[in-house]
């Protein structure tokens, strides 16, 4: 899928109801990711602070333009012009220097920020590789993704934009705040009094806005989830010209978005002019109150100092509602940060094992270790007194008394007990539910026993490194999951230094060859994961192929094949003999026929073997699998 | 394209025309206000003061300030009503089309592609339709008003001016046509990052069986460092526009308070203009940088905008004829030399040929390979396709002279890919006919062996069903889709793979109810295993787009090799009879 969703971005000011939570903390640990940039961001501060005191004085200036060159010109009569020249020659290096200053952060900050950004998506990435299956079962793939698209964006924001703008901001205020308390104490409470005034406004339209903001995000969900649910199922309504039904529902919640939306973007757009005419008005209301102060001879007011400190009443005004407006854009961007973090403080993998998977040459029926491929696997095993013992691997694999529950209140494995001798074919038959995908999962240690052993060649799996474990076991999926890239780089997905021959084989051997030729451009077709045009047979195909190349001593089937019609299927079939030949397989499949010559069958019934044997014993027990397999024939 | 897109604002052409008159309003109070500014302070405070005049200029102010703020909060408001009316309209549109679309339409584009049009393309083009009536228009009008307020000042200084928009404009445009391809592919970029985290989402039991964590890790990381570079290198360009708009405003400052004091010396300009004239400075160069950011936001929705009219171009290719016939005979097929193609090239044709006459109220079963057309051959008869030559007939009347409705509803097909709709089971059923009482409910579900089951849930008929009823197994759903199906009460009933998942003696009690309850219903089942059809009046056995072999299933194993091969490749050890 190309486009994610996003949600539609605040605009500035709006403040969302509880969205505070956490920020504090979030904010430390964000900061702490600039430290690898301490020595930009000295210099970001250094340059801000000029930019914001080259504006500061600009205001200022003003005031020494018309009290002492103006005036006293317009007194004396004088024409002598040279005393403001140098004073805006001056001026103008001052401005210079200011618009460097702005430059420089402008540009600085990129680097930063965009260097956090790439770190912080690295880890995310890095992290959820290492984080256990149970995490991906309980966390929608959704929320993930929103978290590398719409909370990373978020803080994007903040850092190139907010932080400079906050930093800038604080340095106006504070500076022009010492300049308007130098020209007129009176005129510096009336100002403050009068920004309080505005920030309450602020509050309440931004508020009120926010409050609908909350509700315009649930109808856009409500919406968005509607039609997502129509519009996959778009074929089920036109088969029940159900059309007139659905577009009745769709009216009523595309009506209810309207509605929010409009109100909670009134709100947004009112808070623009009500706060740039508070200003005016403010502006105005200073010119009365400091010319009432002049003519009254309160606190020595010049016609420039009043000038000046109009100019500086809006620099004041005009950072602080920036502050503002900055600080609920941190807000929301911290409360993305911190989904992000606790991502990052996900628990990883834990992995204990210390037993590792290497090649090894046979001499003299003693087992080395190698750096070749040679065909000839073995488990090193390291011992507490530094001694090291290999292990041929064979693919033995044994349960004993195996509990599992995905979650510890629900057991769905009780007490499973089964061996499967190198090279041999175990089956797993039963109802959706009764356990056979979860043993799977537990041989290669997706998840963790709640009681029991599982021996892999006599070794504890618990002591293999899992890297190692896995990839010792090829497994073929029945939700066949494709990576974009070329149909060669997808089948060498199972082995990365098997060579373009080495692929193409093992597209022969599972009998997707023939297709591939057929695709525009044979093996370098490039496939999409998700939607590449290629049949769910296909796709099966592709993903035994992968197997076959991963070349492992055990495979696990799970409905490899029930995607593929029973002719095809029987092709492929010859294909996956040869490759099961001297393997041990695990398979699960629907339908019987595939796992008749298997040599052991295992009947599981919510979560326990009921029966086991191969084919003929379990027909002639005429129990479960014989029902199973008779069908309509029992009744 | 903007024509066409223009076309879903209807009722709210209103707002949208008042929003841009009230924005003129606002801009033109907001160029006044400097104005009468100059006036208060030359009046007022210059020239030993006057506190009349400044009680005078300040109350005209301060009306000023409260107009002002009506008309840009009005503004505000209408444009915003506008933008949320043009976006529900716009999807009402884009939804209703869709409705129409026949299978083709909704196999061209993807649904994933459609609900994306649908949400995200919408809400970026509200709020490039926003922008544009609150701030397109703002932009110029202000230029335009405060350039003609500032020579009112002073003829002299508003040249300053005059000269420096251009510096800024070309400035501008430099830095922006610079910016705009990188962000182009930036956001190219991010879709790569998306699609490979997404991809390592679903399948991330595939990529840790393969250990091939680090390599994904790999692959994101270069990814991650190209967006990292790309966007550096768009931002930092960018990072030109705040020093260059600092740099024009601080050098007409600059010039202004030169030949601004000079002008003032000699008489010619009052303190007061000057210091307006400032104002007018900043307002002339904010809005030409307000009105290059306006183009950047809609270059950014073109996108977005093609992809809806697209939506709403897209022409359905299945409608009712203008004189339909409104009733269906009876439940005969007639398959005239009918050949099929999805793509309209008449080379890669998916059926090839096929003459088939079925009479009204036979059970016919059609088995073949992934591939061999069986789904395609029966979407021919509801005409969810068009043929591409040949006649389909239903009833002996041909399925385009058809009313659609009419022929749907005596056609009813379970689709392969079975969805329920979130709600509870009995709307779900309701589907098949709304006036359905509960007794009938529960008698079709009785025919699909779902009756024993529903009672089972604690909430029976009412129990709610999740989006794609991911709460049921897959064999309950499809036997809920069955049920769905049959209380249409139609002539034809087609079950394409439908009891896939349903164990084989369940589905022997299913076609036993047929049998039993609606032997009037001509019925095609698809199905994989051979049981399921061996007793129908007709098996077809499909191969590549043609019908390879047709008659029972004894004529069968009597003649035709791949109906055999099928048969005994799934009976293989199986118990004597």
């Amino acid at each position: 899928m190309s486009q994610t969703n996003r949600p539609s971005r605040l605009p500035r000011g709006v403040m969302v109801p509880g969205a505070t939570k956490g920020a504090g903390k979030n904010l430390k640990r964000l900061l702490s990711y600039m430290k690898a940039y301490w020595l930009q961001m000295l210099l970001v501060l250094i340059c801000i602070l000029v930019s914001a005191v080259a504006g500061v004085a600009g205001s200022m200036f003003l005031k020494t333009l018309i009290d002492d060159y103006i005036e006293p010109m317009l007194i004396s009569g004088s024409r002598d012009f040279s005393g403001l020249a140098v004073a805006l020659a001056k001026m103008g290096l001052l401005y210079l220097a200011g618009i460097l200053g702005a430059l420089f952060y402008n540009r600085l900050m990129v680097v930063v920020a965009q260097g956090i950004l790439k770190t912080i998506r690295d880890e995310m990435f890095s992290h959820m590789q290492k984080l256990p299956i149970r995490y991906f079962d309980t966390h929608a793939s959704g929320d993930i993704m929103s978290l590398y698209t719409n909370d990373t964006d978020t803080l994007r924001q903040m850092l190139a934009q907010s932080i400079p703008q906050i930093f800038s901001a604080i340095v106006t205020v504070t500076a022009v705040f010492f300049a308007m308390i130098t020209t007129s104490i009176w005129l510096t409470l009336f100002v403050l009094a009068f920004v309080m005034l505005m920030m309450f406004v602020t509050k309440h339209i931004g508020g009120k806005s926010g409050m609908y903001f909350v509700r315009q995000q649930k109808s856009i969900g409500d919406l968005n989830g509607y039609i997502e649910e129509m519009i996959h199922g778009q074929k089920a309504v036109k088969v029940f010209c159900h059309e007139k039904e659905t577009k009745e529902e769709f009216d009523r919640h595309n009506e209810e978005l309207y509605q929010d939306a409009a109100m909670a973007n009134s709100f947004a757009n009112i808070l623009m002019p009500v706060m740039g005419n508070l200003g005016h008005l403010q502006y105005v209301l200073i010119a009365i109150l400091g010319g009432a102060l002049a003519l009254h001879g309160v606190g020595g007011l010049t016609l420039g100092a009043i000038a000046a400190f109009l100019q500086l009443s809006r620099s004041f005004t005009m950072p602080i509602s920036q502050i503002s407006q900055q600080a609920s854009a941190i807000v929301m961007a911290l409360a993305g940060a911190g989904r992000i973090f606790e991502l990052l403080d996900e628990e990883p993998e834990t992995d204990e094992g210390y037993v590792s998977l290497v090649n090894a040459v046979e001499k003299n029926g003693e087992l080395t270790e190698t750096p070749e491929r040679t065909g000839i696997w073995a488990w090193k095993h390291p011992h507490g007194d530094g001694t090291v013992t290999y292990t041929r691997m064979e693919g033995d694999v044994r349960f004993l008394d195996v509990d599992f529950g995905y979650v510890p209140e629900k057991i769905v494995l009780h007490d499973v007990s089964l061996y499967a001798k190198p090279g041999e074919k175990v089956a797993f038959v039963g109802a959706t539910g009764a356990g056979k995908t979860t043993i799977t999962n537990l041989i290669n240690r997706f998840y963790d026993l709640a009681d029991g052993k599982i021996r892999y060649d006599g070794i504890n799996i618990n002591k293999i490194k899992k890297a190692d474990l896995r990839r010792s076991l090829g497994i073929v999926l029945q939700d066949v999951n494709l990576f974009t890239g070329t149909v060669m780089e997808n089948i060498r997905y199972g082995r990365l230094d098997a060579t373009d021959e080495e692929c193409i084989a093992a597209a022969k051997r599972a009998n997707a060859h023939s297709f591939i030729e057929l695709l525009p451009n044979g093996y370098d077709t490039v496939i999409s994961g998700n939607d590449s045009g290629l049949s769910q047979g296909q796709r099966q195909l592709l993903s035994i192929a992968r197997a076959v190349v991963a070349d492992p001593p055990v495979m696990i089937l799970d409905e490899a094949t029930s995607s593929i019609d029973t002719r095809t299927e029987r092709i492929v079939q010859a294909g996956m003999d040869a490759l099961m030949h001297g393997r041990t397989v695990f398979v699960i499949a629907h339908r019987l026929s595939t796992i008749q010559n298997s040599d052991v069958i295992m009947v599981l019934d919510q979560g326990r073997i009921i029966e086991r044997g191969n084919h003929e014993k379990l027909m002639a027990d005429q129990g479960r699998y014989y029902m199973l397999y008779t069908g309509m024939k029992i009744q | 394209m903007i024509r066409k897109l223009l076309r879903s604002v209807r009722e709210f052409k209103l707002p949208s025309i008042l929003s841009p008159v009230f924005v003129t309003a606002e801009v033109i109070m907001e160029v006044i206000i400097p104005f009468l500014m100059a006036r208060l302070i030359d009046k007022g405070i210059d020239g030993g003061g006057n506190m009349d005049a400044l009680v005078h200029y300040g109350v005209i102010l301060a009306i000023c300030c409260v107009i002002s703020l009506i008309f840009g909060a009005l503004a505000g408001h209408f444009a915003a009503k506008a933008s949320a009316g043009f976006a529900r309209n716009l999807r009402h549109d884009m939804f209703y089309r869709v409705q129409n679309y026949s299978f083709s339409n909704i196999d061209k584009f993807s649904a994933a592609s459609i609900v994306t049009r649908l949400t995200t393309d919408v809400t970026n083009v509200q709020n490039a339709y926003q922008m544009l009536i609150r701030v397109a228009l703002r932009s110029p009008t202000m230029l335009i008003f405060s350039i003609i307020m500032a020579f009112q000042f002073s003829a002299k200084l508003s040249m300053i001016y005059l000269a420096a928009l251009p510096v800024l404009g070309v400035g501008l445009y430099l830095i922006m046509s610079r910016v705009h391809p990188i962000f182009e592919r930036v956001f190219k970029t991010y879709d790569k990052l998306n699609n490979i985290t997404q991809e390592n989402l679903h399948g991330v039991r595939v990529v840790k069986s393969f250990v091939r964590e680090d390599y994904e890790v790999e692959k994101f990381s270069g990814v991650s460092e190209e967006i990292y570079r790309d966007f550096s290198r768009a931002e930092k360009r960018l990072a030109f526009n705040m020093p260059l708009m600092q740099f024009c405003m601080y050098a007409c400052m600059i010039l202004a308070s030169w030949f601004g004091a000079r002008m003032i010396v000699s008489h010619t300009l009052s303190t007061g203009a000057l210091m307006s004239m400032m104002t007018y400075a900043i307002q002339i160069l904010s809005s030409l940088m307000m009105l290059s950011m306006v183009f950047v936001m809609i270059t950014i929705s073109r996108a977005s905008m093609e992809r809806i009219v697209e939506v709403l171009d897209e022409e359905s290719d299945i409608v009712s004829p203008k004189e339909p016939v409104m009733t269906v005979k009876d439940g005969s097929i007639d398959f005239e030399h009918v050949s099929f193609s999805y793509s309209k090239q008449k080379n890669k044709c998916c059926l090839k040929d096929i003459d088939l006459h079925i009479p009204s109220g036979t059970t016919v079963g059609i088995l073949g390979g992934t591939g061999s057309a069986k789904s395609t051959l029966v979407q021919l008869i509801p005409r969810l396709y068009d043929v591409t030559e040949g006649v389909v007939k239903v009833g002996g009347v041909d399925v385009r002279e058809y009313d659609m409705e009419t022929l749907r509803s005596e056609v009813a097909v379970v689709l392969q890919k079975n969805v329920l709709f979130s709600g509870t089971i009995k709307e779900n059923l309701r589907w098949g006919n709304p006036d359905a009482t509960d007794e009938e409910l529960q008698h079709a579900c009785r025919l699909a062996q779902a009756d024993a089951f529903i009672q089972s849930f604690p909430d029976g008929y009412d129990t709610y069903i999740e989006q794609g009823g991911t709460n049921v197994s897959g064999g309950q759903k499809q036997r809920l889709c069955i049920a769905r199906a049959l209380l249409k009460q139609p002539k034809i009933l087609i079950l394409d793979d439908s009891t896939s998942a349903v164990d084989t003696r369940t589905d022997a009690s299913i076609r036993q109810a047929f049998r039993d309850e609606i032997p009037g219903t001509t019925k095609l089942i698809i199905a994989q295993r051979v049981t399921s059809l061996m007793d129908a009046d007709m098996i077809l056995v499909m191969e590549k787009g043609k019908i390879h072999g047709i008659g029972t299933h004894e004529e069968l194993m009597q003649s035709n090799e791949i109906y055999r091969e099928i048969y005994e490749s799934q009976q293989k050890g199986s118990v004597p009879q």
